[in-house]
């Protein structure tokens, strides 16, 4: 997009005492473009594919997610899935699984800052911010459209071994589902943007997810503690994936977890962009 | 063209890059020389923007790096080999960078070419060589055929032939017209590519000026002497006004006095001369004798050994009895 203002604009730059120059300027035959968010994604698109990481913690997230699901299917009864969805056997997966994606959203940014191949990253998009935004998109794309799928192939092998025994709609606990365990991937990212460390990183996002599913058991002895640990056992990610997929009906959908998840990964994402911009790399 | 003006990093108390002013021209290399630990890598790293400066600016062109559009085809960097993810090959590297600025993809294979990495394109980064991995950086440097190339230390870890062909790399890229800035901590290899010499110590400038008159002024031109009849020479010497400066041995050295006029004064007067040479000293040496009081990690050898053992050339070993000889001090006598 070399629009002809830009030409001029090059032309009337002033110019620089070059006394003592031996021959002229260089000028490439290249031509110039424009840098915009689009040369951004396809540059992380390439780059997330073309790791072995990414094949091996998407691989192993399919393939719990899947072969428990289908595993629970075949050990289930018509008579279990009366009141619930067919896509209840991915849950059992998904609790192991989500590790995966945490991992991959931790790598997709940590890797670079390991391997020094940060510096050349910002070196060719000085603008660190489409950077950041283009790891979140595509890993976001990526994470949301393997999990959806993955928690949908669980939906339809159960619902071919156990026809017609289920009236509840699944087509909702598949979206909802996905989006939960992407965001967490997200979140992941964006506290590797912050940490810089993969191992610091996936350690801290395991605290998150798994500290408030352990830490009321403890707090609920106490009775001054007792309103903190009900609302972590409420709101903490392994119940929160319980209540998407219907195993426990009376409380809700799961809907106000993925406002809170949603909320903390803004947070996260806010600050690993704040961070971003100040800090030297 | 790179402009710094008065960039300063400072890290806590150090200061890394203390008020560095100069300009990078087009069309020649410029070899920015120092010690280690002298700031190089910091300015560097300033000037692409992945530092940000205490103070000062530095512009490309007139911009600031994080403006520039295209930075790619501004500028191509090479700052540390190892910068790239060793599970990705050698083209998706390329290729990841090539799209981050809307560089054709046949540009990733002209790259690989000139580097002579085509056959292992497909391999994995992180099998390579260090001389391998360094023309992987120099390719991604070369991605946007930009009019400035920036170089740290490129033959760091390099066999001759790779020293070789980036020496030439260099100068051919400097012929077409590109700006060129090299960093080096070693003189010797700026003297054979570099035309103009930007010399650094503790953050702070110390020169900034053209290679020939570097060498012009800073390289010590001396007369080497040595003679059965020492006592005599020396008062013949004296006599004649000429100041002597007692090497180690019997030698003697004469600065600033051709080596002709100090061997007719000996044939004037019948001494016998079993040695007379004009001698140079090496650049290495001049390099040193700057960088003297802003050395940063000193080696400390046994006194008497004296510090002035990894310069190859003229020994100038200090005479007995005096203390343990600091780092250049030789070079202040002179």
């Amino acid at each position: 997009m070399s629009t002809p203002q830009h030409q001029m604009q090059q032309q009337a730059a002033p110019a620089p005492n070059w006394q003592g120059t031996p021959g002229t300027s260089y000028t490439s035959p290249i031509p110039i473009t424009r840098t915009h968010l689009g040369h951004a994604l396809a540059s992380e698109w390439t780059k997330i594919k073309s790791v072995r990481s990414t094949m091996w913690t998407l691989g192993v997230f399919v393939l719990l997610v899947v072969g428990i699901g289908f595993l629970v299917a075949a050990q289930t009864t018509n008579e279990d899935f009366t009141d619930v969805p067919y896509t209840i056997p991915a849950f059992f997966g998904l609790i192991l699984g989500q590790i995966c994606l945490i991992t991959l959203g931790v790598l997709v940014v940590s890797s670079e800052y390991g391997t020094g191949m940060i510096r050349t990253t910002f070196t060719a998009s000085p603008q660190r911010y489409r950077v950041l935004t283009a790891k979140l998109m595509i890993f976001f794309v990526v994470a949301f459209v393997v999990s959806a799928l993955s928690i949908g192939v669980v939906g339809l092998i159960t619902s071919g071994m156990h026809g017609g025994s289920s009236d509840n709609e699944w087509g909702g606990t598949v979206l909802m589902g996905a989006l939960y365990v992407s965001l967490l991937g997200v979140l992941a990212l964006a506290v590797g943007s912050m940490l810089r460390h993969s191992a610091g990183a996936i350690t801290t996002m395991l605290g998150v997810v798994l500290v408030p599913a352990i830490l009321p058991a403890f707090l609920l002895m106490s009775e001054s503690m007792r309103t903190i640990g009900e609302k972590m056992m409420e709101y903490n990610a392994p119940n929160a994936l319980a209540r998407i997929f219907q195993l426990d009906n009376d409380n809700g959908n799961g809907s106000s977890q993925l406002v809170l998840l949603v909320g903390v990964t803004a947070a996260a994402i806010a600050g690993a962009y704040a961070l971003l911009e100040k800090r030297d790399v | 063209m790179i402009e710094l003006e008065g960039l300063t990093k400072r890290y806590g108390e150090k200061m890394a890059v203390n008020h560095l002013t100069f300009t990078v021209r087009p069309g020649i290399v410029t070899g920015f020389l120092g010690p280690n630990g002298a700031g190089k890598s910091t300015t560097m790293r300033m000037l692409l923007g992945l530092d940000r400066p205490t103070a000062g600016d530095v512009r490309i062109d007139g911009q600031h790096y994080d403006r520039l559009k295209d930075p790619l085809k501004y500028i191509g960097a090479l700052l540390d080999a190892k910068a790239m993810h060793g599970g990705r090959s050698a083209f998706n590297h390329l290729l990841c960078l090539a799209q981050s600025n809307g560089i054709p993809r046949a540009r990733v294979h002209e790259v690989l070419d000139t580097v002579g990495l085509t056959a292992v394109a497909k391999k994995k980064a992180k099998g390579f060589s260090l001389g391998m991995g360094q023309r992987l950086g120099i390719a991604g440097a070369l991605l946007g055929d930009p009019r400035i190339l920036m170089f740290d230390e490129p033959v760091n870890g390099l066999d001759p032939e790779g020293i070789h062909w980036i020496r030439n790399l260099m100068k051919s890229l400097a012929a077409q017209g590109r700006t060129v800035f090299v960093s080096s901590h070693l003189m010797s290899e700026m003297a054979l590519t570099a035309d103009h010499l930007v010399v650094i110590g503790q953050g702070r400038l110390l020169a900034d000026t053209s290679m020939a008159d570097f060498i012009r002024q800073n390289s010590r031109s001396y007369v080497r002497i040595r003679s059965p009849q020492r006592e005599r020479l020396l008062d013949v010497l004296h006599g004649a006004g000429i100041t002597v400066v007692e090497a180690g041995g019997e030698a003697l050295e004469v600065d600033g006095t051709k080596s002709e006029h100090i061997g007719e004064l000996a044939a004037q007067h019948q001494l016998v001369l079993h040695e007379l040479s004009p001698q140079q000293a090496s650049l290495e040496e001049a390099f040193m004798q700057l960088t003297a009081e802003s050395v940063e990690y000193h080696a400390h050898s046994d006194p008497g050994l004296g510090a002035t053992a990894p310069a190859a050339a003229p020994p100038v070993a200090p005479p007995a009895g005096q203390q343990a000889p600091q780092w250049g001090n030789d070079w202040k006598k002179g």
